[in-house]
This record gives structure tokens, sequence and C-alpha cells, in this order.
């Protein structure tokens, strides 16, 4: 068992560094290396904590780093942090968005309020994914909100700001249900097995609902996290969140925010309802594979770049939730290894997107072409990033889709089948958008853009060298995740079968 | 026959006797000197008698902890944890009014004694709401509320809306009275008693064959709290008086007369009327839903601040209600939870709508806080903390009250009223959220920043570490208000 210091540390780090970013925010510039250097702490923290990480703690079930101190005992409210496999890559993929989302996309307007917002973020994030409490759980779940609308709403443009409402509204709707799903399983908890009101993690696992009660439970905890995610048909909240936000939030909405949703979908919704998974599994898989198809369509006819990638997510999203709900090991494992890699080329791709605006004003599809004349770098970057994304053999993107279409098959093989079409999909949305916006004759605007600078490469290189590496390696992730999934696709195989 | 004056605990009536001798020091101070009496003098005799009746009601909580609730005054006042805990929140909740009222005075030049005696008094009526056992005392306090109020809600002779909003609520408040008082009657008529307690008593040891007259009698006091309260569908004078007020008695309505009210209807409903709650329960459910949910639509729609805040203060005694709806100890301490953590916030978001406002208290539309945080970073960042902290996110103290009521309610059986307020509270986020974001916006930036005079910064500041030191960790509130248990519970 290891210390527990480590997650209140990860925690509290980017919280003070907020803090101090605004203290120094006199001179000049002084905020943003203040972020950087605490957001590069954390990253480093962060990979220590995933290599450090014991998965083999006594009746931890997973859960290393374990900490937990009650707050208010008449209300159950506790702080309460574990990590297990799954979590501290998610930890570390937090570190890495906010990281390189200050390195690529700088913005000087207000900078100081703006880092530490961009810190708070990767605090709460954090906070989500280590959070070993329902309540605390949801308390970091809803606080992300906060940080997301004011980064919309005062470095957005002034779209951003119905953006930013609709994004708040349809998630606040969405986690609403699940306040009433987690107090409700408090007090199932209570009831059957007496005591003070808690909503520790290990305590509410143990809860047995009626097969009634544990759909609608689930039914409350999908709507939270389907929106987040985002599953179709909850997604429209993403097109105009995604095409509106100032480039690092950007990045951050896109890379961090969908990973909650599916984080919490296969920790809460599967993990704590081990006994409805027979009967939601249908609906889900079936909403998994309209995302990836729809998605894939929609993407094709996407307006500007941002959008396109906002669509693109829905259908990689759409992979993660097969994996997720196949009720499989290796379909699960390629789940939450995909959620990383997705995570960590979107960061790339989204950069690519701010370096472009920073050129030229706008990115709609139908200004953009030739790019690849005037900027061939950039045009490199992003074909790696984009074979990435579509599953080439020898990128990370490969082997996470196929351990999720693989693992699908063997449980659920008539969705696998559907959803392989999106594999194609991709290829066809990706290649098509590439075509328009890099082939073709470049207008005489567009001939004289600068290609990447150096420092807007070297930002990236962290990306390249992920991607790459993931690609062929990526037993580092996968050994340590395993257990953490097997233990939850277990329970859920054997609770599940005896009701 | 002689006449036995009853013993009184002089304990138990402190924070009462400290408003109401404020009030008559202030009286005798205005007749005995030459000129008006300066607003720094009174303020600070009203503040300073207001604090005492706080530092009161801790004496109380100890003596309650140490030996037990108590009844004095031939029981019509009662001393418990409920009470200790309502009335201090009504004395900070005084402080803070004052404090707000005191900036506002200067502001428009009303010198003298006249509104801090007012406040004094109706704040003594609410206090007395929250310990009265008797039915006859409820009336007395809601009448010594009521009076003082009118008064304070016309105050300001230089605007017409005060006037008219004062005739309003003083039409519709005197047939709410009348209404309570009546009802109040066909209540002794069945049990023969008016003391709540005793009441209790009769309805435990008697099967009333003919229940009509309690059904009126009770249905009656019912419509008058809910008046009070304002849970639609008697909410509808609320808007108009919010809107017409000075707005310090807004910000004095919205945390005094709230909180009082609700003290004295769950004492009558749970304590008194608790044998009867099959009864009243779907009653209780009807106001639930159509409070959160009209009170939550409506504030949408509003584009003036003060009627925005009438209706989210509809949708909050929703969320009360379902405390109520409960009727057992951890509803009931839950809702006192709720009055803790709405009253000081609500009292800090008045204060900078007030500051607002301005000279002749007339600047209320949402469009004159457009840009407002790029004019004054920090009251700018005090409103968005204040009305998140109404919206119920996480890490303010208003998420951590409305999640008290909900917990408690669901773990009654009401996870349907318990879906409806969340409906309720998503909706009413809408309005919150476009407040805030136009306070970011950059527009109105050639005005001129807003002036903060002390007394409103101490307000504001104060609020706001209030909602985010009790949002962070909220376990001394939670643990004072788990101790707020009524003298008797069915």
């Amino acid at each position: 068992m290891h210390s527990s210091l480590f997650l209140s540390g990860l925690l509290l780090l980017p919280a003070l560094g907020a803090v101090v970013a605004l203290l120094v925010r006199k001179q000049e510039g002084r905020s943003y290396v203040v972020a950087v250097a605490t957001a590069f702490l954390e990253l480093v923290l962060s990979v220590v904590v995933a290599f450090t990480y014991n998965a083999h703690v006594a009746n931890a079930q997973g859960f290393d780093f374990a900490y937990s101190h009650v707050l208010s005992p008449v209300l159950g409210i506790a702080y309460s942090v574990a990590a297990d496999g799954i979590s501290v890559w998610m930890v570390v993929l937090s570190a890495l968005t906010v990281l390189i989302a200050l390195l690529a996309a700088r913005d000087r307007r207000r900078e100081s309020a703006y880092v530490a917002w961009q810190l708070l973020l990767l605090a709460v994030t954090v906070g989500c994914f280590v959070a070993h409490d329902l309540l605390e759980f949801f308390i970091f779940f809803e606080l992300i909100l906060i940080p997301c609308y004011f980064m919309m709403v005062q470095w957005g443009g002034e779209k951003a700001k119905a953006a930013a409402m609709k994004f708040f509204l349809y998630t606040f709707t969405g986690s609403a249900f699940m306040l009433a799903a987690i107090i409700y399983l408090a007090v199932l908890h209570q009831q059957q097995v007496g005591g003070a009101l808690t909503f520790a993690y290990g305590a509410l696992a143990q809860v047995t609902t009626s097969t009634a009660a544990g759909v609608w439970l689930f039914v409350a905890f999908a709507l939270a996290f389907g929106v987040k995610s985002p599953i179709w048909p909850l997604h429209t909240w993403s097109p105009s969140t995604y095409a509106e936000a100032p480039a690092a939030a950007g990045i951050e909405l896109s890379a961090l925010l969908s990973k909650l949703g599916a984080y919490g979908l296969l920790r809460f919704a599967v993990a704590l309802l081990p006994g409805v998974q027979r009967d939601v599994r249908p609906v889900m898989l079936t909403l998994a594979v309209i995302s990836i198809l729809y998605g894939s369509f929609v993407a094709c006819t996407a307006k500007d770049l941002r959008r396109f990638i906002a669509y693109s997510s829905l259908a990689q999203m759409g992979f993660v939730t097969l994996g997720i709900m196949s009720g499989s090991v290796i379909g699960t494992e390629g789940a939450v290894l995909l959620m990383f890699n997705h995570g960590v080329i979107t960061i790339g791709v989204f950069a690519l997107v701010g370096y472009l605006e920073r050129r030229r004003a706008s990115v709609a599809m139908a200004d953009l072409r030739g790019l690849q004349g005037p900027m061939p770098v950039f045009a490199g970057l992003f074909t790696l990033f984009m074979l990435a994304t579509m599953g080439l053999p020898g990128l990370s993107g490969f082997v996470s889709e196929y351990l999720v279409l693989i693992g699908t098959f063997g449980t659920h093989a008539w969705w696998a089948l559907v959803a392989t079409l999106g594999v194609v999909g991709s290829a066809v949305y990706w290649l098509w958008a590439y075509q328009r916006a890099f082939h073709g004759e470049v207008s005489t605007a567009d001939a004289s853009l600068a290609d990447v600078s150096h420092a807007e490469r070297n930002a990236l290189w962290p990306i390249v060298a992920l991607v790459v590496v993931l690609g062929v390696f990526p037993s580092p992730i996968l050994n340590r995740l395993g257990p953490a999934v097997t233990s939850i696709v277990s329970h859920v195989a054997t609770t599940g079968v005896s009701k | 026959m002689t006449l036995h004056a009853p013993l009184i605990n002089y304990l138990a009536i402190l924070p009462f006797l400290f408003l109401t001798g404020a009030a008559l020091l202030l009286l005798f101070m205005t007749a005995l000197t030459r000129d008006r009496l300066s607003t720094r003098v009174s303020s600070t005799i009203a503040v300073s008698a207001a604090l005492g009746g706080f530092v009161a009601t801790f004496v109380q909580w100890f003596e309650v902890d140490h030996h037990g609730a108590t009844t004095t005054a031939a029981h019509a006042i009662v001393m418990d944890g409920f009470s200790a805990v309502m009335c201090a929140s009504i004395c900070s909740s005084l402080v803070f009014a004052l404090l707000i009222a005191h900036d506002w005075q200067g502001r428009e030049r009303f010198n003298g004694a006249e509104y801090q005696m007012l406040a004094l008094l109706a704040t003594s009526g609410s206090v007395l709401m929250t310990q009265a056992n008797d039915l006859v005392l409820v009336f007395l306090g809601l009448e010594i509320l009521s009076i003082a109020l009118y008064c304070l809600i016309a105050f300001n002779r230089r605007r017409y809306k005060s006037s008219e909003s004062s005739m309003k609520y003083f039409l519709l408040g005197g047939f709410a009275a009348a209404i309570f008082i009546y009802g109040a009657a066909l209540t002794y008529g069945a049990t023969g008693t008016t003391n709540v307690t005793s009441i209790a008593y009769f309805l435990g040891t008697t099967h009333l064959l003919h229940p009509g007259l309690l059904l009126a009698g009770g249905g009656l006091m019912m419509v008058a709290f809910a008046f009070k309260v304002q849970a639609v569908p008697f909410h509808f004078w609320s808007p108009d008086v919010y809107e017409g007020a000075p707005t310090p008695v807004t910000g004095f309505h919205a945390s005094i007369v709230w909180g009082g009210a609700f003290a004295a209807m769950i004492r009558v409903m749970i304590s008194g009327l608790g044998s009867q709650i099959d009864t009243w329960r779907p009653i209780f459910f009807g106001l639930i839903v159509l409070s959160t949910i009209v009170g939550a639509c409506f504030a949408i729609l509003q584009g003036n601040a003060k009627r925005l805040l009438a209706y989210s203060s509809v949708s909050h005694s929703g969320f009360i209600l379902l405390g109520v709806w409960t009727g057992t100890a951890v509803g009931v301490s839950a809702a006192a939870f709720y009055v803790l953590t709405y009253a000081p916030v609500v009292l800090g978001s008045f204060a900078i709508v007030a500051l607002v406002g301005g000279v002749g208290d007339s600047n209320h539309e949402l469009e004159k806080y457009r840009g407002l945080a790029r004019r004054n970073p920090w009251i700018g960042f005090s409103l968005s903390v204040l009305l998140l902290s109404q919206l119920g996110v996480p890490l303010t103290v208003g998420f951590n009250g409305k999640f008290a009521v909900l917990a408690a309610t669901i773990d009654a059986g009401n996870i349907y009223g318990a879906i409806v307020a969340l409906v309720g509270a998503c909706i009413a986020a809408f309005a919150y959220l476009r407040w805030t974001t136009g306070l970011y916006a950059a527009e109105n930036l050639d005005q001129p920043a807003l002036v903060v005079p002390w007394a409103s910064r101490v307000v504001i500041t104060l609020a706001v570490l209030y909602a985010l030191v009790f949002g962070v960790d909220p376990g001394l509130l939670t643990s004072i208000a788990s101790h707020a248990t009524l003298l008797f519970q069915p």
C-alpha cells in the first residue's frame, strides 16, 4: 500500500498553482511560467503514481493510494481518494492535456486568469478520476462545468456565450438525475446495512437492488455520462461547444471531458449495477453503434474543422462505449486504452486546428484548399494523427480499436460487425476531409501561410511520440489497467448471472 | 378569582427582548433628541441588538444541549434546538439586512431611526414565530412581523411602486392573517386547545369521528403559511412586492420573513398536526411540484433582477417544503439547514442588487448588470459565487442545502418529489446562468465602476466567504442543523 499523500498531492498541486498564478499576475508572463511548471510537475507526479501503482493491495479491489476523511457525518459528505489501474492513466492524460494545451495554445488576453482556470480544471478533473466516494465524484463532476463555463464565456467569441449556456444546461441537467440516483443508492445502503449515511464507493458497491430500481438507476447514471461522453442522441451540445471554445479550452474539452463520461459509465453505471447489465446492454450497444455510424456520417458533412473533430469524437467515443458495454475483459481494456489514445490524438488534432486559426480566421471546410503546399510539416502532423485515429496498424489507435472490436465480437457479435463499418467510415470521412483541405490548388491568400514554427512543433513532440510508441508497445498501460478491468468485468459477470 | 401570572424563563425570550428593547430605546431617543437621530447611531444600536440576540441564541443552545428543551409562559413559548437555530439565522440575517440598509439610507438620504425601529420590530415578530408553541402566539408574531413590514415596504415615499406594493402586500397579507386566525379558531373548535403540544396530545389520544372541523382549520392555516413562504399558487404577490419594496427590505423579506414563516409552519404542521401527516402530505407534494417548477419557469422569463430573485425564492421554498414533507426529525433539520444556507447568500445578493440599483433604487434590469464583472471584478466575482450558490453548484453552500433536503426526502420515500425538484433546479439554472453570463459581457465598459461603501463590502465579503467555506466543509453547519430538533416530534 502506497502513501495516501500522492493523490491528495495530485489534487492540490494544480489548485495551488492556480492561486500562485493569480498572485504573480502583476508581472507580464509570470503566471504562464507558473502554470506550465505546475502542469509539468503534475505530469511527472502522475507518471510516478502510474508506475508505482500496485494493483495487489490487500482487500482493496485493485485500489491503491487510498485515503479517507469524513467531513460531515450527518450528510455523509467525505473526502475519500483512491486510484486503480484505470484512474492512474486518466490522471496522466489529464495532466498531459493541460500541459500541451498551455504550450500549444497560449492566449495572452488576461493570461493569469485564463491559466488559473485551466489549472483549476486540471484539479477538478483529477478529483473526478481519484474520487472514491460517489458524492465526492458528483461534486467534482459538477465542478468541471465552472472552469469550462467561465473559460468559454470570457475567452470565447460572442456565440460562445450561447454555446456555454447550452453546454452547462445539458450537463447540469444530465447530472441532476445522477444526484438523485446516488442519494437513492446511499439510502438503500443505509436501509440494508444500517449505520450512518455513506457514499463510499466500496460500501455502495455492495448494495443489491431490484431489477426495476436498478434499471432506473442505470438510466440516471447513463444520462449523466451519456451527455458528457457524448453518446447519440445526447451529443447535440458538443459541436457548438467545440466550435466556439477558445483554443486551449477546446483542447481540454475535447480531450478530457468525453473521457470523464466514459470513465463514469464504466466505474459507476457498470460496476455498481451488475444486476441490470444484461438488460441494458442491447440498448447501450445499439446507441454506441448509432453513435459510431451517425458520427462518421455527419463528420463528412461538417462545416468546419472543429465540428468535424466533434463528430469524429462522437464516433470514437461510440467505440469506447461499445467496449465498456461489451462485458468482456478484452473489450473493456480496449475501451480504456482507446480513451487514453483518443485523448492523446485529440490533443494533437485540436492543437493543429488552433495553429491554423492563428494563421487564418476561418477553419470552415469550404475555405480550406491545398494547404499541403505552404504548410508541409503541418500536413505531415495532421496525416499522422489522422492515420492514428483511423486505426492504421503500428499507430496507437489501431491497438485499442482492435481490442474493442475483438472483445465485443466475442460477446455481442452482431453489434461488433456493424461497428466495423465505422472503421471504414472513419477512413472515408478523414481521407475526404484531408483531400479537401490539403490537396488541390491553393488559393492565393493561403499560398503565403507560414508553416508550423519550432515552438509549435516542439509542443507536439510528446503527442507524436506517444502515438507511435503506444502503437507498438502498449503493454505499460495494458498491464496496469488489466487487473482493474478484470475485477470490474468479473464482478459484473458473477453477480449478474447469480440474480 | 385571582389571576396567576405565568412563570417566565427569560433566557427563552432573550433574543425577543433584545430586539424589542432596542426598538423602544430608539423610539425614546428619537423622542428625546432635538435633531433627527443620525443613521450611524441608530444602525449601531440596532446592529448591537441583533448581535446580542445572536449571542443569546448560543446561550439558549447550550441550555437546550445540557438541560433539554423547555416551554415557558404557560407553555406558549418554546425553547428547543430548532428555535435556537432558526433564531440565530434570523438574528444574523438582521445584522446583514441592517448593514445593507445603512448604505442605502446614506444613498437615499433617509436620516433617522424609523427604518431600524421597524426592522427590529418585524424581526422580533419573526423570532416570536420560531418560538411560538401556541396558535395565538403564532398569530401575534405574524402580525407584529407583518404590520412593521407593511411600513417598511412603503418606506420609500418618493417611489410610487413602493407604496403600491405595500398596499398590495397589506391587502393580501391581511387576508392571509385573517385566514390563519380563522383556521386557528376552527382548530381550537376541533381540539379544544390552541397550544401546539396539546393539540398533538389531543389528536394522538382521541379518534375524531368527524374530522371536518380539523381539516378545515388545518387547511386554512396551511394556506396562510403557504402565502407567507410564497409557495405556488399563493405566490402571486411576491414578484410585485419584491420589485416594489426598497431593495434592503426585499433582502430582509427573503431571509427574515421567509425564515420565520417556515419555522412557524414546521412547528404547527409537524409538532401540532404531525399525526395528520397522511392528510397534508399530498397537499405539500402539490405545493412542492408547483413551487419548484413554476418558480423556475417564471424566473427564466424575468428581465428584472428583483423579480428574478422573487421567483427564485419561490423555487427555494419548494425545496424546503421537500424537508417539511417528510415530517421526520431528519427532514426538519434539513429544512433548518436549508434556511441556514440560503439566508446569508440571498442577503449578499441583495446587497449587490442594492448597489447596482444606485441612487433612486431603480436600476434593476438585468441589462444593467452587463459587463459588471469587467468594471468591478470583485463584485462580479462575488455575485457569480452567490448566484451559483443559489443555483446549487457543488462547493458552494447552496449545493449542500439542496443535497440535505433531497437526501432527507428520498430517505422518507419521496423520490418523485426529489426528481421534480431537481428538474426545477435545472430550469432555474438557466435564469442564474443568464445573469452570470451577462456579468462577463464586454459591454457598458465606459460606465463608471460602482462605489462600494464599507457596510455593503462587509456583507458581500462575509456572504461569499460563508458560501465558499461552508460549501467546502459543511461539517459545522450540518452538525448544528442536525441538533435543530423540535420539542415534540410525533
